[in-house]
Order: structure tokens, then sequence, then C-alpha cells
């Protein structure tokens, strides 16, 4: 499903190139639940955003679903972003202006252009699904962390995205909180195959996961599968 | 579409405070706008209505070579009786001319038996005269009417020759041969100019000056037409035009035609009207530009985190143009439609209050102020189309933001 091979980031930092990924190759297959995990700088956050096609490599070659992300320019990028990725942020990112059903509504008028049953359909299966149905026509402030984390969940599958990529998703929710949205996302990964790809600490998340990447300076360092 | 108008709509909202003080800014500048443009325009249509309901006329005719020597009033450039036969043929047929009157003009020397001055004559027939500039006879004061063997005298003529309603004067002039004539008049009353009492035009009778010029049959200066719709002037100018077609000898037209535009100095006042309203667009231009621009710019800061968010989803850039560029119109249509009502309010209470003001020796002139649907809408569409223009920039440069450094913004 995703194919990474050699891939290398470098960064600009004034008059000096800044190595932060090199000779990085992974795969990932579909339905996996993977945490990468690692020091800070050790460039969990920059392999994720290469994999999520937020960031290109500086050297490499990617191919998520049969594409050649490498060769994409910025708005077939979003294209494709928007028909097979899903994001999950730490500060949840919800657009304050939109309700919660607006929010999960948003990507499916500006980047998919479903017609009005078929959006409703899915997003009031969705709302059911994380719990958040009752809350559907409030706005994001009026609702808490956890809740807003909910949504933000709903928003990145409503897309019915092959993958989602999830940076830091409990960092900012208490541990019971954290606990709940963990077990949600685990009930939707089994329940609709989704891949999730998630670079955290959150030991919660490490527990559950199906497979361990260990990052340091950039390389993989362990890489295992779960029991 | 639909839906960006609903984001970008909720957008300006979020910042209610400030949209608002944009928009106000906005309606500032057109109120601003279209009450100048409605007074401005109350006492253009005044000055207008002054020169062609009084004065000039719509459109005039004379011969060939009359207008170029003007000031002198040759009298060897008049129309015959050939010429009006073909010219009035054409002014008969036109579906655009309310009325027409013939004059003649004429240099002559005005005493008062003690002292001359040189005076400006205008001979009129006053039945076609004045429905053909309906105004004059308001330029007439202690005038009753002008009938043959009387003369109206420019007011302060009439004061420094201490001349008044029914003295005795004599009007001599020399005719196209050169010989000098002389008849008897009576003053019937003084007159003024459009900007006040001076100027040396008096009128006679039209058979009075035939017999101090002792012209036989029928000879006129000039024909001076009054239209059934000001705003007819080209038409009727392109209706008149075959009249050009006859040539004189030299196989040059052997008349011309002209619009009160061409004939009068103050149309020169007309269009510096227009220049310092186009002035005060160019201002208001400025207001929404920078405003906007201003507005815009805050709002992308402040929402690079979001941007980056609706990007990562797979927002394509082009979107992203379009949601910031619908934010500034939207502010811009706002404020054209704010300040579009509050100006027809203002011009509506402007025209109840009838305020008074003097132009000339004319004193308690009501100020008109008139907004035209017309000036309404070229306000509103350059005020929406700067709006559009001044969202550009900012929109372009959230569509190119990068969304990882967006991302991590806060």
């Amino acid at each position: 499903m995703i194919e990474a091979k050699n891939l290398k980031k470098v960064y600009r930092v004034g008059e000096l190139d800044l190595t932060v990924i090199d000779n990085f190759s992974l795969e990932i297959d579909e339905g996996e639940f993977i945490s990468l995990i690692g020091p800070s700088g050790s460039g969990k956050s920059t392999v994720l955003n290469m994999l999520g096609c937020l960031d290109t490599p500086t050297s490499g070659a990617l191919d998520i679903n049969g594409n050649n992300i490498t060769s994409l320019n910025t708005t077939q990028l979003a294209n494709f972003r928007g028909e097979h990725i899903g994001f999950i942020f730490q500060s949840f990112n919800l657009i304050p202006v939109l309700t919660v059903y607006e929010n999960i509504e948003y990507p499916l008028i500006m980047i998919q252009n479903l017609d009005e049953d078929e959006r409703k359909e899915r997003i009031e299966r969705l709302l059911k699904e994380v719990g958040m149905f009752e809350q559907k026509d409030k706005t994001p402030d009026k609702i808490s962390g956890g809740q807003m984390q909910r949504v933000a969940i709903a928003r990145a599958l409503v897309t019915n995205p092959k993958i989602v990529f999830a940076d830091e998703p409990t960092a900012n929710l208490d541990s019971k909180t954290a606990h709940m949205i963990i077990e949600l996302m685990k009930k939707i990964q089994k329940e609709h195959n989704t891949t999730f790809v998630f670079a955290t600490h959150d030991e919660k998340i490490v527990a559950n996961v199906d497979r361990l990447i260990t990052l340091e300076d950039g390389k993989i360092v362990e890489d295992r599968k779960v029991a | 579409m639909n839906n960006i108008f609903k984001i970008s709509y909720r957008n300006l909202l979020r910042n209610h405070r400030r949209t608002l003080l944009t928009a106000s800014l906005i309606t500032l500048g057109v109120v601003f706008v279209l009450v100048y443009t409605a007074l401005a325009g109350s006492f253009k249509s005044y000055m207008i209505g002054q020169i062609t309901d009084s004065s000039m006329g719509h459109i005039q005719i004379h011969k060939k070579g009359f207008v170029a020597s003007i000031e002198n009033m040759p009298l060897d450039k008049n129309l015959n009786a050939k010429s009006l036969e073909f010219i009035e043929e054409k002014l008969k047929n036109s579906k655009y001319i309310q009325s027409y009157s013939y004059r003649i003009k004429f240099g002559g020397m005005f005493s008062n038996f003690v002292s001359s001055t040189s005076m400006r004559l205008t001979a009129i027939d006053p039945n076609s005269e004045f429905e053909t500039l309906p105004a004059l006879k308001g330029r007439f004061q202690n005038f009753d009417a002008l009938e043959k063997g009387k003369i109206v005298v420019p007011e302060l003529m009439a004061k420094g020759m201490k001349v008044k309603k029914g003295d005795t004067v004599v009007l001599v002039a020399n005719n196209k041969n050169g010989s000098v004539n002389g008849i008897n008049l009576k003053v019937e009353g003084v007159s003024e100019t459009m900007s006040g009492p001076g100027g040396r035009d008096g009128y006679i009778h039209i058979d009075d000056a035939k017999k101090v010029l002792r012209i036989k049959g029928v000879e006129v200066s000039e024909i001076v037409i009054r239209l059934k719709d000001a705003s007819m002037l080209e038409k009727a100018m392109k209706e008149l035009s075959p009249i050009l077609d006859k040539k004189n000898k030299s196989g040059k037209s052997a008349f011309e035609l002209h619009t009160w535009k061409k004939l009068s100095p103050f149309y020169t006042i007309v269009k510096m009207l227009d220049l310092m309203n186009i002035a005060i667009q160019i201002i208001l231009i400025s207001i929404v530009l920078i405003s906007i621009l201003n507005v815009m710019i805050m709002s992308v800061y402040e929402r690079i985190r979001e941007i980056g968010t609706i990007s990562a989803m797979g927002t394509p850039p082009k979107t992203i143009v379009k949601l910031f560029l619908v934010e500034g119109f939207l502010l811009g249509v706002f404020g054209a439609i704010v300040g579009a009502i509050v100006s027809l309010l203002i011009v509506q209470g402007l025209d109840m209050m009838q305020i008074t003001y003097s132009f000339g020796r004319n004193s308690d002139l009501i100020l008109e102020p008139v907004l035209a649907i017309k000036d309404v809408l070229v306000v509103s569409v350059i005020v929406v189309f700067i709006s559009l223009i001044a969202s550009i920039s900012p929109a372009i440069k959230a569509s190119k933001l990068d969304p990882v450094e967006a991302l991590r913004s806060n």
C-alpha cells in the first residue's frame, strides 16, 4: 500500500544543509495500526508529512496505492490527499466558524463534491460512530477537547480514506479521554480496514498498535510487530 | 460555490467588529462619493438648464463662418430666405425638436441722448424665442412683453446710463453696407446674464432690427433649437446632419451646426465638475483598496494554521484563493449596498429640506440633489471590483502556504 524507498529529506537552514531523513525505506500494508516513536528531532513528523503527501522528499521514491507521489505537483498532491488520505492533528484543528456537522461535511463539499443525501447519510453514520450525533449543531468552542478529537476523527474518515495519519493525536487530552480516543480509532480500523499511522510519545497508543517503528536521527533503528 | 460563500460569510462574522469597521469605512466612502455626485449633479443640471433654457438652446445653426467671428457679429454671415427654407424643412420633419427661434445679432451704439455706449443686440421674435428659451423671461426684470419699439437693457448698463423703464433711448447701427441708421426705442426692462447683472447684451424685437439694419425680406444670424429631450442631443445632431450636406460655392458646407457644449464656455465648468467627481472616486478606490487589503492580510495571518489544515485535507489551492476572494467580495458588496442605501436616504433628506443657495443674481435657488441609478451602479461596481482586486494578493499568498509550515504555526 505504501512503499517508501531511500527517502531523503534535506532542509536548508541558513547556509547549512540539514539532513533530517536519510536512506529511509519502509513498507506498510493495508489495515495496519502503526506507531512511529522516537525522541524529539528523530524525524517522526518529517516522515509522517512525507508519507502523508504534505511534504515532498528531496530524493527517493514514494508509492502509495500504485501512485508515484514524487511526480505530482502541488494541486495534484492536494487532490491525492483529498481522495486517499485523512489527517488527525494534535490540536484537532477544527474550523471554528463551522458546526460539528459542517466540519465533517467540509471535505465532502470542498474536496469530493458529493450530493447532499449521500453527505448526510455518511456524516450521520460517522457522527453516531464517534458518539457526537447529539452535538452535531454545536460549534467547536462549545465542546470539550476529547469531543473535538472525535469530530476530527470523523472528519478524517468521512472521505473514506485508505490511510489516516495522526500526529500526536492524544497529546492534548487527559488520559481517560486519550484512552477512549485510541479505542475508537482501533474500532474504526477493524471495521473499515483503514490503515492508521501515528507519530506519538503516548505509551497508551504504543501499547495498542500492531507494529512499532522506532526512529533515531532520521533512521529506522527498530521495526517490530507487536502481538 | 454556495458553500464557499457560506464559509467566507462566517469567516467575516467571526471578527464581526473588524468586519463592521471595514465595511463602515467603505460605506462612508460610497456615501461621500454618491452625495457629492448628487449635489454636483444638482448644480450641474441648474447650470446646464440656465445655459440651454435662457441663452443658447440645445443646438444652434449658423451660416458657415459665423461662429468663428461671433465676437464681431458679422452681418454678412446671415442666413437668407433660401437657406432658411432649406433648413426649416429639415427642422419641421425632425422628431426630436420641440421648437426653434430666429435671431438677428448685431452690434450697435446705445444712447440716452447725453452719452452713448456700445451694445450687443439680440433681436428676437418674442413668441418663438420664449417658447424655445423658457427661462429667458426670468432674466428680465420689470418686464411685461417685448413689443416692437421696446428694448431690454443690461442691468448695469441701465444703471450707468441712468435709464429706467419707459425712458426713450436711441439705437444706432451700421448695416452690412456700412450705412448708419438709428431708431428710437422705449426701455421695457433690464436683463442680467447668467452670472449676474453685468454684460452688454440687450434684446429688441426682430422687426426693429430689420428696420435699423434696413433688411428687406428675411435674414437671420442664428437659429436656436430646443429639443423635446435634452438627453437626445447627439441623436438630434445626427438627424440634423443632412443640413451640412448643402455646399456653398467653394464646395464646403454652407451651414454650421453646434451643440450648446461647443458654444458655451460653461461647458468647461461642467467638465471640471465631472473631473472632480473622478478625483473623488479615486479617493474612494484608495480607501476601499487599503482597507480591504489590510483586513485580508490580517485574515490570512490569523488563519495560517487553519489554511494549513484545509490544505492538508486536500483543498486545492484554487479553492483557497476563492475562499479569500469571496470574503473581500462580500465586504465590498456589503459596503456598496449599505452605502447606496444611506446615500439615497441622505439625498432624499437634503431634497426634502429644500436647502437654498445663490448663484450670480439668482438667490433662493433650491438644491435638488438627485441620485441617478447609473451613478449608484457605477460606484457600486467600482467598489466591488476594487474589493476583489485588493483580495487577490492575500488570497494567492494563502493558497501558496506550505501546509507543513502552516500547520506548525500558532
